[in-house]
Order: structure tokens, then C-alpha cells, then sequence
């Protein structure tokens, strides 16, 4: 079966690059940011689904598999350690966490 | 023992300012001065062996610069003239050591004046016993060098340091020349070496320099810059300013340089580098010139100077003009024997003038002193030597060189030769004018002096004494003893060291010109002698009032009393446009501006600047970095892709069409 790639490309990109303004252009809410990182790992793991399809490949889908595994793993400490921080700093917003400067 | 001769004195020199605290002054002063006179005797034997017995002495001691072509060692050279120079330089050395143990003996700083005194002696003698001319050169800058320190030793007074600063950059003005000259020989004979470059001169008589299109002739442009250098420590016309006012050292350094160590260079280099003079004939016309001129202008200044050492001073300068014109009259033994002579003459009258300067509690100018006669006859007796010795009375010193000198001159039957001659004659006279008034003012005349200086005045003790009859012997006899020596017709005495082509040699005319000519300066010495004797004794009062009431006479003594205003000359046309160029372009414009803003400042202001604007960058706003990452990932792999379509489509259209997005982008931005 030949699919069309370049269509199904096309929503992978736009998916990933959905994800990146998310994160360069948010400016308030850090969970924001880390949905965003989701957004772009979903993208990618689209990526390898459509070449593995594509090719006729398990691997790809293996792959994606591993993806959303480490992803949810991700999340989970990314959450923690907002959870931590949050309880710390009192805030979660982006504007504020400028710890890196000074 | 040639090798001792030489640096005994630097030896006196190292141990008496490494350990004169712990020595004492007494001890230093012993020291250096048995160094001194060790040196002395030495040079005494070696003037026997070299001069006497003909026997040239060369050692080549060690290897100082060997870069393939350019090769120039610690060599010394021996002959007639090295060993004259070595007499002189150690024996007044030696004697104006002595009489600075009484000079100085009330300095805290004596051992360091000691010490200068051998280092200066040191260099004079490594000036005159150089084999090549970088040695020379070696010599030469030290010598101007231990001036500079001497001149300033009481270096709390702002005139002594005006002084030492001027001697040391207008000695600068010559040593550029001496330089200069010295590229020149390398740049022509490719050696420095005295031998090599004396003996090859005329093959290159006719060889020429090519420098920015101009076509200089290569023996003459040496001779020339050699000059320039001689000019500039001979203290000849233009160059001379620094002189007089070395007279703000102590006395016996004034003695030292004037007698022996210093002046004395310039016409040793004359007479030593004669093989070139004697191939540029225009540079010996140019050198006869400023000679006499420079003899004339010194004597008419020396006449209208109150400071007695400047009076001295300026018959110094006055005889270096006769030194140099004998020069460039081809006589450069006779030049010679007037350095020798001239140099007792000179010491004696330097330290004597030191004895009452001591006396009077360091009273310089001679309107303040008078009837001297009668507190220190033994002075006045030396001063009457040296001064008698100075103006060529016959048959003492000064009568055998400088009657000699203006015969000759007579004798060349040239333009030249009679200018220098009358020149010459008329600053004999008025050398005999101002001698007699030094004598009269300082010691003749009714005193004038405070009572206190007068009361407290003493004349010489032993150490100053010593030198004094010394030299006072020397004036009177050495000129007689060694005439013959010297210049007598026909002496083998100089053997190679001085060559005179056998065109130029006139030695032989000068005994046949008239008689009336060989009385002239004796004449003319008479005559303004006796001229100052009546002036001052029966006219004074109505010269005076001639010189305060008419405004002609008053100009004429100005301008003679400011030196011909020659350093107000140089200082307004050459001095002050080149001071106001150095700070506003070299300074300003190059130093500060261009230099600067290329340079350290303009670096590091650029470097700053950047460097904040980067540290813009580091907001700690995590979504500005990953903006950031994924930017310049982007644009390392565009440049990637850049890369790749160059390496496919290198074509020449190509790199325009890029060169010209280029050049719009760039339009476009601003």
C-alpha cells in the first residue's frame, strides 16, 4: 500500500512545530511547557509510525512504543519536580523562574 | 698590560660605587685614584713601546657581533695616535681625580663622583682604543652617557638638570649622524673594521649611493655624517649649545670634558677616519668652514660672558674650531698636538678657575670677585700660566700647536686657507682680550666680592695644589718637549695611523711664508691684550657708560651676551615647531589616536562591549534558550546545506548571484 507521505509528513511537522512555539512563546505556565514537550515527542513518534509504514518496518512502531513509555516516565518527573518547586517558590509561572541568571 | 691600561679604571669604577658606603670616601678616593695612576703609567709605557719604538700593538680580544657579513669584535688597536690620546686622557684623568679628593671633599656623595669620573675616563679610553667602528660607537655613547650623569650630579638643581638634558640630546643630534655614517661604511665596504675600511677607501673614491633617486657620492656622504657626529661632541657651530652649559657640573668634570674626555672625541674620529676625509675633498672644504667659524663666533661670545667658567668654556669651543679647521686643512697631526697641548693648557685654567670658585664658597660670576690677587697668589699664578699657554704667548704650550695651525692655514694659498687664517688670527686676539680680562677682573681689580665669601677665602690645599703645579709644568714645557715629536718635518712618529695625501701635505710651505705673516698672531694676541689690560683699567667707567646709555652698544652686548642667539634660534625655529608636532601628531594624533584605537584601548573597549552584549543573551528565561537552540541549529545546518550546494554548483555565477543577495541584504538592512 503507498501512501501519500508527504500529507502525513506535513501534520507530523506542523504537530512538532506546534510544540516548539508552545515552549518559545508561552511566557506563564510552566505545565504549558511540558505539555508542549508532549506535543513534540508525539510528533516524532507520528515520524516513525508513518516511515515504519512506510517501509513496512516494525521496528518504528517498537520504537514508538519505547517513546511513550519514556515520555510518560518524563512527564511524571517533570510534574515532581513542578510539584517540589511549587512548593518551594510559591509560583509556577515561567517569568519568574530565572534561577540560571545570577 | 695594554689590555690593564684600559680597565683599571673600570675596575676603580665597579668596586667604588658597589662599595663606596662601606669604603668611605677616603677610601674611594685612594682607590680610584691609584687606578688612575696605575692607568697612567701604563699608558705612559705603552706610549714608549707604540709611540717611541714604533712598535703598533693590535689584540683582538673576543668575538662581540658575527652574523655573517656583519662581524665586529672587542678589538684594540694601538698606534701613534690611540697611545697620544691614552697619554692625555689618563694624565689629566689622573690629575683631576686627585684634585676632586679637595674639590669634593666636602660632598656626601663624593665616592659616587669618583666612580663616574673612572667610568667616564673608562669609556674615553675604549673610545680611543676601538678597532672597528661599532666599538667606537660603544665608546662614544658611554662618554655622553657618564656626561649626562656628571653634568647632573648635584641633580637637585633644576639648571644642572636643564644642562645634562640638553648636552645628552644634542649630543644625540651628532651620535644620529655617527650612526648614520656608520650604516653607510657597512652599507659600502661590508666591515666596520678600521683596517679594512681605511684601506679600501680608494678603491670606492668614485663609487656611488643611491638613496631616494639621489645619487650621493659614498665617500663623501660618509665623511659628512661622520662630521655631523664629530660636530655634535666637538661642540662645533649649530651643535655647540650643549657646552657652556655643561658648566653646571662641578669643576673638575667641566675640566675632564673639556681637557680630555669628551670634546677631545670629535677630532680624534676627524683624525682617525683621516684615509676618507682625505678622499671627499668637499667634506674637508665643509669641515675647514665651520671650523674657523665656529673658532671666530666662541671668541666673540667668550668676550661678553660674566660666568667665569663659561669664559673658559667658550675658549674651548674656540679652540676645537681651530682643531677642526686644521683638520680640514689636511694637518691632522697637527690638529692633534693641539688637542695634546690643549688639553694641560685647558685643565690647568678649568682647575684653577675650580680653586676659586672653591675659595669664594662657590662664587661664579666674575663681577663678584676681584682683587683675588691678594688671597691666593698661588691661583693667580696658575691662571696667568694657563692663560698665557691659551692665548700662544710664545714659547709657551699653546704657541708650538696654534701659531703652526694658522701657518699652515696661511700656506694652503687658498681661499680656504686664508679665511680660516684671519679668522683664526682674529680669535687669537680676542682670546687674548677676554684671558686678560679674567685675569683683571678676578684678580686685579679692587675686590667686589662679600665680605664674608672674601674673609673665608683660602687658596688651594695640597690635593687641589698638586695638580695645579703639575699641570702648570706641563703647560709651560710639554708644547717645547714635543714638537718635534709631533710634528717636526719629517717625524716617523705617526707611522700609519695618519694619512695625508701627498697633494694635500703643506707641512713644508708653512716655514716659507713672510715674515710679517708669522708675527700676526703674536701681534694681534699683543694687541688685544693690552686692549683689555687699558680698558678695564683706565677706561671702565666710560665703557660703561657707553654700553648702559647708547642703545647700539647695548644691542651689541646683548646679542654677543645671549650667544649670538643661537639658542634662542634653535630653540624658536627648530625646538618648539618639533615640540608642538610631537604632541599634537606623533602624540595626539598617532600615540594616543590611531595606535590607541587599534591598539590596547580600542580592543579592549570592542572586547567589553561585546562581551555585554553576549551576557544580553543570558536572560535565564528558559523558552528565550530554547528559542536560541533551535535558531542556531538551524542555521548549522543551513550552513551545512550551504556547504553541500557550493561543493555541487561552484560556478562563477553562482558566487555573484550570492554575493549580490549578499550586498542587498546588506542595503536592504540599513
Amino acid at each position: 500500500m503507498l501512501i501519500d507521505l508527504c500529507k502525513f509528513l506535513l501534520v507530523a511537522i506542523s504537530l512538532f512545530f506546534i510544540g516548539l512555539c508552545g515552549i518559545m512563546l508561552n511566557r506563564k505556565n510552566i505545565i504549558l511547557m511540558l505539555m508542549s514537550i508532549e506535543l513534540m515527542l508525539l510528533a516524532v513518534n507520528f515520524n516513525f509510525i508513518i516511515f515504519s509504514v512506510f517501509l513496512d518496518d516494525a521496528l518504528g512502531q517498537i520504537f514508538a512504543l519505547f517513546i511513550l513509555t519514556v515520555a510518560a516516565a518524563e512527564s511524571a518527573i517533570g510534574l515532581a519536580i513542578l510539584v517540589v518547586y511549587y512548593r518551594i517558590r510559591g509560583t509556577v509561572s515561567i517569568e519568574y523562574i530565572n534561577l540560571l541568571k545570577n | 698590560m695594554y689590555l690593564l691600561l684600559i680597565f683599571l679604571p673600570l675596575l676603580g669604577f665597579i668596586i667604588s660605587i658597589s662599595f663606596g658606603r662601606y669604603l668611605s670616601p677616603k677610601g674611594t678616593a685612594l682607590i680610584t685614584c691609584s687606578f688612575m695612576l696605575l692607568s697612567f703609567i701604563l699608558s705612559v709605557v705603552s706610549f714608549f713601546e707604540v709611540g717611541v719604538c714604533r712598535c703598533p700593538v693590535y689584540i683582538r680580544l673576543a668575538p662581540w657581533v658575527d652574523c655573517e657579513m656583519f662581524d665586529a669584535s672587542w678589538g684594540f688597536l694601538f698606534d701613534s695616535l690611540t697611545v697620544t690620546m691614552c697619554f692625555v686622557v689618563t694624565s689629566i684623568s689622573t690629575l683631576v681625580h686627585i684634585y676632586s679628593t679637595g674639590y669634593m671633599s666636602h660632598d656626601p656623595h663624593q665616592p659616587r663622583f669618583m666612580s663616574y669620573l673612572s667610568l667616564f675616563t673608562f669609556f674615553m679610553l675604549m673610545l680611543v682604543t676601538a678597532d672597528n667602528f661599532l666599538q667606537l660607537f660603544f665608546g662614544w655613547e658611554g662618554v655622553g652617557l657618564c656626561s649626562y650623569l656628571l653634568i647632573n650630579f648635584w641633580f637637585t638643581r633644576l639648571q644642572a638638570n636643564k644642562s645634562a638634558i640638553k648636552a645628552m640630546i644634542v649630543n644625540r643630534v651628532g651620535d644620529f649622524g655617527l650612526a648614520m655614517a656608520i650604516f653607510c661604511i657597512f652599507l659600502v665596504f661590508k666591515t666596520i673594521d678600521f683596517c679594512a675600511v681605511f684601506s679600501l677607501v680608494p678603491y670606492f673614491a668614485n663609487y656611488n649611493i643611491v638613496f631616494l633617486t639621489f645619487d650621493f657620492n659614498s665617500i663623501t656622504l660618509i665623511g659628512l655624517l661622520l662630521f655631523i657626529g664629530a660636530v655634535g661632541k666637538s661642540a662645533q657651530l649649530v651643535l655647540h649649545t650643549w657646552l657652556p652649559d655643561a658648566m653646571e657640573g662641578p669643576t673638575p668634570v667641566s675640566a675632564l670634558i673639556h681637557a680630555a674626555t669628551m670634546v677631545t672625541a670629535g677630532v680624534f674620529l676627524i683624525v682617525r677616519c683621516s684615509p676618507i676625509y682625505e678622499y671627499s675633498p668637499d667634506v674637508l672644504f665643509f669641515i675647514t668652514i665651520i671650523g674657523a667659524i665656529t673658532a671666530f663666533f666662541s671668541a666673540s661670545v667668550g668676550v661678553f660672558q660674566n660666568d667665569l667658567k663659561k669664559v673658559i668654556a667658550y675658549s674651548t669651543c674656540s679652540q676645537l674650531g681651530y682643531m677642526v679647521f686644521a683638520c680640514g686643512l689636511s694637518n691632522y697631526s697637527i690638529s692633534i698636538f693641539h688637542v695634546f697641548n690643549h688639553a694641560y693648557f685647558k685643565a690647568l685654567l678649568f682647575l684653577s678657575a675650580g680653586s676659586v670658585i672653591h675659595a669664594l664658597s662657590d662664587e661664579q660670576d666674575m663681577r663678584r670677585m676681584g682683587g683675588l690677587i691678594h688671597i691666593l697668589p698661588f691661583t693667580y699664578a696658575m691662571i696667568l700660566i694657563g692663560s698665557l699657554a691659551l692665548m700662544g704667548f710664545p714659547f709657551l704650550t699653546g704657541f708650538y700647536s696654534k701659531d703652526v695651525i694658522l701657518e699652515i692655514a696661511y700656506s694652503k694659498y687658498s681661499f680656504l686657507g686664508t679665511f680660516s687664517h684671519w679668522l683664526g688670527c682674529f680669535s687669537a686676539s680676542i682670546t687674548a682680550f677676554y684671558s686678560f680680562k679674567l685675569i683683571y677682573m678676578t684678580f686685579l681689580s679692587s675686590p667686589n666680592g662679600f665680605k664674608n665669601s672674601i674673609q673665608k677665602a683660602h687658596d688651594a690645599p695640597f690635593p687641589m695644589a698638586l695638580p695645579l703645579v703639575i699641570l702648570g709644568l706641563f703647560s709651560i714645557f710639554i708644547g717645547f718637549l714635543s714638537k718635534d715629536m709631533f710634528i717636526g718635518l719629517g717625524t716617523p712618529f705617526w707611522n700609519n695611523a695618519i694619512f695625508i695625501k701627498p697633494e694635500n701635505l703643506n707641512i713644508v710651505d708653512a716655514e716659507f711664508i713672510p715674515v710679517y705673516i708669522k708675527w700676526v698672531p703674536f701681534f694681534f694676541s699683543l694687541l688685544g691684550s693690552l686692549l683689555s689690560i687699558s680698558l678695564y683699567l683706565f677706561f671702565s667707567t666710560s665703557m660703561f657708560k657707553l654700553f648702559t646709555n647708547s642703545a647700539v652698544f647695548s644691542l651689541v652686548y646683548t646679542f654677543f651676551n645671549k650667544k649670538w642667539f643661537f639658542d634662542r634660534l634653535q630653540n624658536e625655529l627648530i625646538v618648539s615647531p618639533l615640540l608642538k608636532t610631537g604632541y599634537s601628531i606623533t602624540y595626539k594624533l598617532i600615540d594616543k589616536g590611531v595606535v590607541e584605537l587599534f591598539g590596547p584601548s580600542g580592543l579592549s573597549k570592542s572586547a567589553l562591549n561585546l562581551s555585554k552584549q553576549i551576557s544580553l543573551l543570558q536572560s535565564g528565561k528558559i523558552n528565550q534558550y530554547a528559542f536560541l537552540i533551535f535558531a542556531l541549529l538551524i542555521v548549522f545546518m543551513s550552513i551545512g546545506l550551504i556547504f553541500t550546494v557550493f561543493d555541487r554548483h561552484l560556478s562563477p555565477e553562482f558566487i555573484t548571484i550570492i554575493i549580490l543577495c549578499m550586498f542587498f541584504n546588506a542595503v536592504l538592512k540599513k
